[in-house]
Formats: structure tokens, sequence, C-alpha cells
């Protein structure tokens, strides 16, 4: 089944090429179902390859396709590297890509775009995969800009609207940003090792001792570029804007596969950053500012899919917390369960928008959970997954997070861990209470709504019991469970020594975390259930503090003047001296030649005679010039 | 009796000096022409004189006058095409009244 898992990308690309093709002219809505069925079968050899990786003896094989670049010693071959690492990768993009595809059927059911939507859907899975299979750091690298693109194109989807357009743009731009980074680690690598294979990469990091310098200058290269994909500190603020995106790309891209794809960076890279020290300490810092800070934000936003956004930007910083602390496993784990819960939620949220005839707004819903039971109880699965309610999922991914920082006595991060916990219970609480519970707020919106049909309330079920069983199948015991022991290959080779700690240390642990959980949970029922205190009385008393949170820190604002304004200032002096000296320069060269044509035109009279007396007067000069230049020469 | 060189070359510049003449004070085309083939015989006259004086055993310079031949022959073929198709266009054959093709 390894040697097959080039038909994984084959089948959306495959579904990309028939879809953009045919779809506009023939398909029609037969290019959901194309698509559909072509990541379902991906889905099926992931689940393939991913057993016979569990079941195999060699657990890093590589798949070369055919060579790319052949220069000199160096090559770059078209290759995939699977290994549990990217195995697992592989099976969660292409499961939870399924069913995010079966729930799009219905949910852009009526747009104009439809084929388009799945034609470029369909190519954003397939850049995905070979992110994740990449053998080397630059066939990632196309990969890594296939995805960059197709967000572009996917959040900027509605460009018919200002909003989505502006937003796709930030997008690319700041992922541009990010992608500076990523270039230069990986020239960096090229110039420090000779090659951008990975395997290769890592032996000779074994094997010959690189100057530190060099290796903290490539991991922070390499996290810069992660963090521009994975939203984190300073490039985070493309990702709340991107929800002007269709609902299931933000299921999808911003929340389950991309932006996920700067934390398997990391921990692919995890051998690098393993010997430069200092670096995955900034990766923890960051994770963890991060994480609290998207969470602060979270806690006064009215728009549900903007909830949901800073609440994956928080949930991402916990993945690099777990990296930082030296835990990709954990970081790996949180990952997955993840990618279930926030693809839940966000289509969820989806759900509840589709019901509402395209309302976001949390402030008009209310009382929606009799008119849609099955999203709201897959949504509360799905929210005691990301508040961390035992035994749901992401309790025993973010335990795991915890616990990691915490026995590695990294325990500031520990505690801002802790904190954020609690806000996450409580922006969860707030969420789900303004949009399920209490009294319908907008009586003309409620009396339409209506439970989503089959078609999207199925993959919300299948994503429930993800959300429910997943952290339980697979990271149970806590932190020997069958991730662990999977993922430990990599995490070996990778020189990370993960420390287990003691049964009792674990139950404590686990202890707080839902204690944590609880606190929020408490606070935001007592909010908003009781009143007490009640929330618009603490937002007049909170005041500045208040504005600042609504206000995302003024950090747009500062971007803004601080960057974008000189960018523009900058372009403009460009386009200055495009117009005026260069433009200038041609323009006034062409007025010279055709001025000088001008007054040349006047000799042509079209007399012959006149021509005739030129030529002769020409030949008595020629005549008169050659004999005194005779007499000159006779002369002497 | 034997021609001195210097004849020749008198009589040659003379029929140049007409052609010349006759080329920029004639307005008629058809003896603007004329007074080309004047020039040409002009110093075909001059190359058969120095060809004869100076010339070794293969007369180099008749030689040259067959191609002036040829190509004066050419040349009026043309000139008098041109001319023709003046004429068509508009029935004067005064060189001052055709100047369409003024810049």
């Amino acid at each position: 089944m390894i040697s097959l898992v080039w038909l994984i990308p084959a089948f959306p690309l495959a579904a990309f090429l028939v879809n953009g093709l045919f779809g506009r002219r023939w398909l029609g809505r037969l290019t959901g179902v194309i698509a559909s069925v072509a990541v379902g079968l991906s889905a099926l050899v992931s689940i393939g390859v991913f057993l016979e990786v569990l079941g195999g003896k060699t657990q890093t094989v590589v798949v070369p396709l055919y060579r790319w670049i052949a220069v000199g010693d160096f090559s770059i071959n078209v290759s995939a590297l699977v290994d549990p690492l990217s195995s697992t990768m592989l099976l969660v993009v292409t499961v939870v890509s399924f069913l995010i595809f079966v729930y799009s059927n219905g949910y852009m059911a009526h747009d104009a775009g439809f084929y388009r939507f799945f034609t470029w859907l369909s190519l954003f899975v397939f850049a995905m995969l070979i992110l994740v299979m990449a053998d080397n750091y630059l066939l990632m690298f196309v990969g890594w800009e296939g995805v960059g693109l197709c967000s572009y194109l996917l959040i900027g989807f509605w460009f018919e609207r200002p909003a989505p357009y502006y937003a796709a743009k930030k997008a690319f731009v700041m992922n541009r940003i990010g992608d500076w980074g990523y270039t230069i680690g990986i020239i960096t690598i090229f110039l420090a090792f000779g090659s951008m294979n990975f395997l290769d990469v890592f032996n000779r990091l074994q094997a010959s001792a690189m100057p530190r310098d060099t290796l903290t200058l490539i991991c922070v290269a390499l996290f810069f570029g992660a963090t521009g994909k994975s939203a984190q500190l300073p490039l985070y603020s493309w990702l709340p804007d991107a929800m002007e995106g269709p609902t299931p790309v933000s299921a999808l891209i911003h929340a389950a596969t991309m932006v996920t794809s700067g934390v398997y960076l990391v921990a692919r890279s995890m051998p690098l950053f393993e010997a430069a020290g200092p670096s995955l300490q900034v990766v923890g810092i960051v994770g963890a500012i991060t994480a609290i800070f998207a969470a602060t934000i979270a806690l006064v936003q009215f728009d549900i899919k903007r909830v949901m956004a800073y609440s994956t930007v928080s949930q991402l910083g916990y993945m690099f917390l777990a990296l930082g602390v030296g835990a990709p496993a954990a970081a790996i784990f949180h990952l997955a369960t993840h990618a279930f819960f926030k693809a839940l939620l966000f289509l969820g949220s989806g759900s509840v928008i589709h019901g509402l005839g395209g309302e976001q707004d949390m402030r008009k819903m209310g009382g929606l959970r009799r008119k849609m039971p099955v999203t709201f109880w897959t949504m509360l699965v799905a929210g005691g997954a990301l508040a961390a309610l035992p035994p749901l999922a992401g309790f025993w991914s973010k335990d795991e997070i915890l616990g990691a920082a915490f026995v590695n006595g990294q325990l500031i991060l520990y505690a801002i861990g802790i904190l954020t916990a609690v806000l996450t219970a409580f922006y969860v609480t707030r969420a789900l209470w303004m949009t399920f519970y209490g009294e319908p707020r907008d009586h003309h919106l409620f009396d339409h709504a209506h439970e989503s049909p089959r078609v999207m309330t199925l993959p919300l079920m299948a994503l429930a019991v993800g959300s429910a069983v997943l952290g339980i199948v697979i990271g149970f015991p806590p932190e020997q469970g069958f991730v662990h022991r999977f993922l430990a290959p990599v995490v070996e080779a990778a020189g990370v020594a993960e420390r287990t700690p003691e049964l009792a240390t674990i139950v404590a642990l686990a202890v707080v975390s839902v204690v944590a959980g609880a606190i929020g949970i408490a606070i935001g029922l007592s909010m908003y259930v009781r009143h007490r205190p009640d929330p618009a009385a603490l937002t007049r008393a909170a005041g500045p503090v208040y504005r600042v949170l609504v206000n995302k820190y003024y950090v747009d604002e500062l971007y803004d003047h601080r960057f974008v304004e000189a960018a523009r200032a900058f372009a403009g002096a460009a386009w200055a001296f495009d117009i005026h000296i260069i433009d200038g320069l041609a323009n006034r060269l062409g007025w010279a030649l055709a001025m000088g044509g001008q007054g040349l035109r006047r000799a042509q009279t079209g007399v012959v005679g006149n021509y005739a007396l030129t030529i002769v007067a020409g030949l008595l000069l020629i005549l008169v010039a050659y004999g005194g230049y005779a007499a000159g020469i006779l002369g002497r | 009796m034997t021609v001195p060189l210097g004849a020749y070359i008198v009589v040659s510049a003379a029929l140049f000096f007409i052609g010349c003449a006759g080329v920029l004070v004639r307005r008629n085309a058809v003896v603007i022409l004329m007074c080309v083939e004047l020039m040409l015989n002009a110093a075909n006259l001059a190359l058969v004189a120095f060809s004869r004086k100076y010339g070794s055993i293969d007369e180099r310079g008749s030689v040259f006058v067959i191609f002036v031949f040829v190509i004066a022959a050419a040349e009026v073929a043309v000139g008098l095409g041109i001319i023709l198709s003046a004429y068509r266009n508009r029935p004067v054959v005064d060189v001052d009244e055709i100047h369409q093709m003024r810049g």
C-alpha cells in the first residue's frame, strides 16, 4: 500500500483537472460528487498507508516518483517520505477533508460558483498532501505555496463583495511575509548542509557539528515561516479576516489543515530545532503568548465565526507551546484532535449560518437548540472538546501539552496554558449559549431557522464521534497512549527526550486542567444564564479594557499605521518614479524624434528638380573637398 | 592622324555638363531622361578614351562601357515606365507639377 502513496494526491489532482476543465459547461452539480469521491478514495488509501506503517517493520519509507532537479551532485526528487508523522498527517487531512467535502455539497448548493468552489478545494487538498508527503524542503515549499494560493482563492471566493477580496489580499500578503522566512530558512539549509532532503539534512546534522548560530538562523527563519502559515504572533491577523470565505473553507483550510502546516513544519524539523537550543524556547514563548492573546480577543467577539477563528489561533498557539517544550507528539496529537473538533465547530457554525440565511451575529441568534437539534448536539460535543472536558478529545491532547510544559519545568508557560484554558472554556460557553440557549433575540430570523439537510448533518455527526472518542482512543493512557508509541520513532530520531511523569503527577495535572475548564464554564454560565455579573454591566465596568479587546488590541490599526501606510507611501513613490522618470524619459525621447522628423520632412519637396540640384551640389562639394585634399598632398 | 587625349576629355566634359544642365533646368520628364543618357555616354566616352590610351591588351575600360550600357538600358526602361504610369494618373509630363511625394 505504501508504494501506492502517490495515489493519495493523484485523486484530488484528477478531480481538480476534471472539475476545472469540464465543470462549468457540462458537470455542474456533479463537480461536488466527483471531488468528494476523489477525496474519499484518497482517505481510503491513506488509511491503508497508515495501517501499513503501523504494522510495518521499516517505519520510514521514501517512495520516489521522479527526479525533479539535478545539478551536479545536488539533486532533488519528487519523493514521498512515509513515516509515522506524515502518515498521521495524511490520515487527518484526507479524512477531515472528505467529511468537509460532503458537507460542502449541501452548504454550497445554492451558490453560483459551485463548480469553482470544488475545483479550488480539490486543488487545495492536492497541495496540502504534497506539503505533507514531501521528502525535502523544496517540494514541501511547493505544497506550502500551493495551499497559500488556494487559501487566497477561497477566501476571496465571493470576490464580488469588497470585504472577501481585501481579506484574501491580506492573507496572501501576510503569508508572503512568512514565506520570506521559509525561503531564508531553506536557502540557509542548502548552504549549510548541501542538501534539502529531510533525511540527508538530519543525518549530516548528526555526522558533523554545525555552528550553533547557523542552526539558530535556520530555525528562527523556518519558525517565522510557520508563524505566517499558522497564524501566530506577529503574523496572525489575516486568519480572523479569512472568515470572509465560505464556512467549509474556514473549517478545512483555516482550522483543520493548512494552518497546522506550520506545526507540521516545526515537528518535521524537530532535529534542527533540538540541536539549535534557544530557538525552541522562542517557539514555546510565541506559542504561549499567542494562545492567551487570541483567547482574550475571542472573549468579546460577536461574530460566531470570528470567535472560532481566534480560538483557532489560540489552539495553534498551544501546539507551538507543545513543540517549544519538546513534546512534538503532544503537538501532533492536539493537531489531530483539534482538526476534528474545530472543523466541527466551524461546520456547526456554518450550519447555523445556513439555517439563518447568512446571519453570523450571535446577538441575533438564541434559542436555536430546538430548531437545530443535530447541529446543537454535535457542536456541544465539539465545544466540550475545545473546553477540554473529559473524556472528550480535547481534554487528552491539551492535558498532554500542559503536562509536558509542567514536567519540563516551563512553569510560566504552564501557567499561561492553564489561564488560557479558563478563557477558552469561557468563550466556548458564551458562544454556544448565545447561539442555542436563551430566548430568540431576532424572531424573524428564528421563525425561518431550519435544520440543515442530511448531507450536512451526517458529516457533523461523524466529526462529533471523532471529537468525542479520538482522544481516548489514541491518547489513553496519558503520555503513553497509542499516538505516543506510534510517533516514538520520529521523536527519538529528533533526539527529544520526552519525560514521562508519574501517575500521581498526571492525575494532579488533569485535575487542575479540569478545574480550570470548569471555572471557565461556570463563569460563562453564571454571566449568561443568571446575569451575575451581568455581561452588559461588566462591559461598562471594564470600559477601556473592553474597548481594547473589542478592537483586537488595535493590532490591525498598528499594522496599518506602521507597515501598510509605509508600504503604500513607498509604492506611491515607486509609481511616481515610474510615471515621471522612466515613462518621462521614454516619452521625451519619442517626442524629440517626432519633432526632428517634423523638421526634416520639409526637405522632401517631392519636386524632381530639387533632388537633382541637391545631388549636383553634393557632387560639387565632394569635388571641391577632394580637390583641396589633393592640392594639399601635392603641395607638400 | 591621331586625336589627342585632351580633345576626348574636353568633348566628354562638355557632354557631361550639357546633360547635367539639362537635368537641372528642363521640366519635361522625357527630356530629363535623355539628358541623363547624355551624361552616361559622356562618361562612356571618357572611359573608352582612357582605355585606349593607357589600357593594356585586356581593354578593361571598354568592358565598363558595356556595363554602363546595360545599366542605362535598364534605367531607361524603369524611368519610362514611371513616366508612363505617372502620365496615366495625371496627363502631365512636367516634373514640377508632379510633387505628390512631398513630405
